[in-house]
């Protein structure tokens, strides 16, 4: 059987028809919306089946402020190096008390990925061994990729608004 | 634009005072500045681009060493100019401060390109808008990144103020009150 991307499509949602709440492709890569809480579950199982995800190339987060179900969402990235396919799978949670799985006792990898989502868009990973800020200032206390902040720096004294015509 | 034009010749004339047969008097506050000014130690604290440029500073093109600044120290403890050459993020606003601390009388500071005078292009979360909102600077040094004639104009700007300084300005009530407002000591 060709490892295709339709193949592993069809493997993943045979495998958890529940789990898989919509799935596109763009540019030959496939992404697969997956439900919240099984999100762990499916990625162990591509880790361990024959589907043979076993790199975790990336891990980030994404604000949609529009969407109030689906605020914050985080993106993963799985490559298959054997077959050299990769995958993205996302998931979207409302942004109170914004908690997925860690996938660090899957992926080595993801633990300082997670810290630095956890960092920038203030999701928590649970079970993560130590969740703290990694790339920020640990005093700034809040997460600046949000999209509910100026662009600009507030502390600013030097810019006057009529010198830069705004 | 500044007061303080520099004068110093790279072949150091002997500041004023009386010579004659087999002596030379002058003020000590005189002959110390001199030697002071002519081997001034740089702490280079380079993040970025103007940090390439003060490499190029250093280099045998433009030669740092001409004004007596070919020993760099890597120690804050024995440098007298800390060049801080590129950005500096809010999380290493405080490492920097730390180093100013370290660093022992007489010292001064060169704010080296946009960045480390303003904040430069990063109107950002994460960037400080300049440097002098964690050390006080005695020199700005504009560019991005400013060319290495840039950056040795600068370093004789510190040159004039060795030469002028008070020979302890550390006791000044001014430069006191001056550290005290960046909350050093």
């Amino acid at each position: 059987m060709e490892f295709t991307n339709n193949f592993v499509l069809e493997a993943i949602s045979r495998e958890f028809p529940e789990s898989v709440l919509a799935t596109s492709e763009t540019y030959g890569m496939i992404s697969i919306e997956i439900k919240k809480g099984d999100l762990k579950k499916v990625v162990h199982h591509m880790k361990d089946s024959t589907l043979g995800f076993t790199f975790l190339t990336d891990l980030c987060g994404i604000h949609h402020p529009e969407m109030p179900e689906k605020e914050l969402g985080v993106i993963y990235h799985l490559h298959n190096l054997v077959e050299n396919r990769r995958i993205r799978l996302k998931t979207f949670m409302p942004k109170e008390n914004a908690e997925v799985d860690t996938l660090t006792d899957l992926f080595a990898a993801a633990n300082w990925m997670e810290r630095e989502t956890f960092d920038f868009y203030g999701i928590k990973f649970k079970g993560h061994p130590d969740l703290r800020v990694i790339l920020n200032d640990p005093e700034m206390g809040y997460h600046p990729m949000l999209k509910e902040y100026p662009l600009e720096d507030g502390t600013r004294l030097d810019k006057d608004d009529t010198m830069f015509g705004r | 634009m500044s007061e303080i034009s520099p004068i110093i010749n790279t072949n150091a004339p002997a500041p004023e005072g009386f010579s004659g047969e087999g002596f030379f008097a002058t003020q000590l506050n005189d002959l110390i500045g001199m030697a002071r000014s002519l081997s001034l130690w740089p702490l280079p604290f380079a993040t970025s681009c103007c940090g390439i440029e003060f490499m190029a500073t250093m280099g045998p093109n433009y030669d740092l060493a001409r004004f007596g600044g070919e020993r760099m120290s890597f120690s804050p403890r024995q440098a007298d100019v800390l060049m801080v050459c590129g950005t500096i993020s809010k999380k290493l606003g405080p490492i920097l401060k730390e180093i100013y601390t370290q660093m022992a009388e007489p010292k001064w500071v060169i704010s080296v390109g946009a960045c480390a005078c303003s904040g430069g292009i990063f109107d950002s979360y994460s960037v400080l808008q300049g440097i002098d909102k964690v050390i006080p600077v005695d020199v700005y040094v504009p560019g991005c990144p400013p060319r290495p004639e840039q950056i040795l104009e600068g370093f004789m700007q510190v040159q004039a103020l060795a030469t002028s300084e008070s020979l302890r300005r550390r006791d000044l009530p001014q430069y006191k009150e001056l550290l005290e407002s960046y909350n050093i000591n």
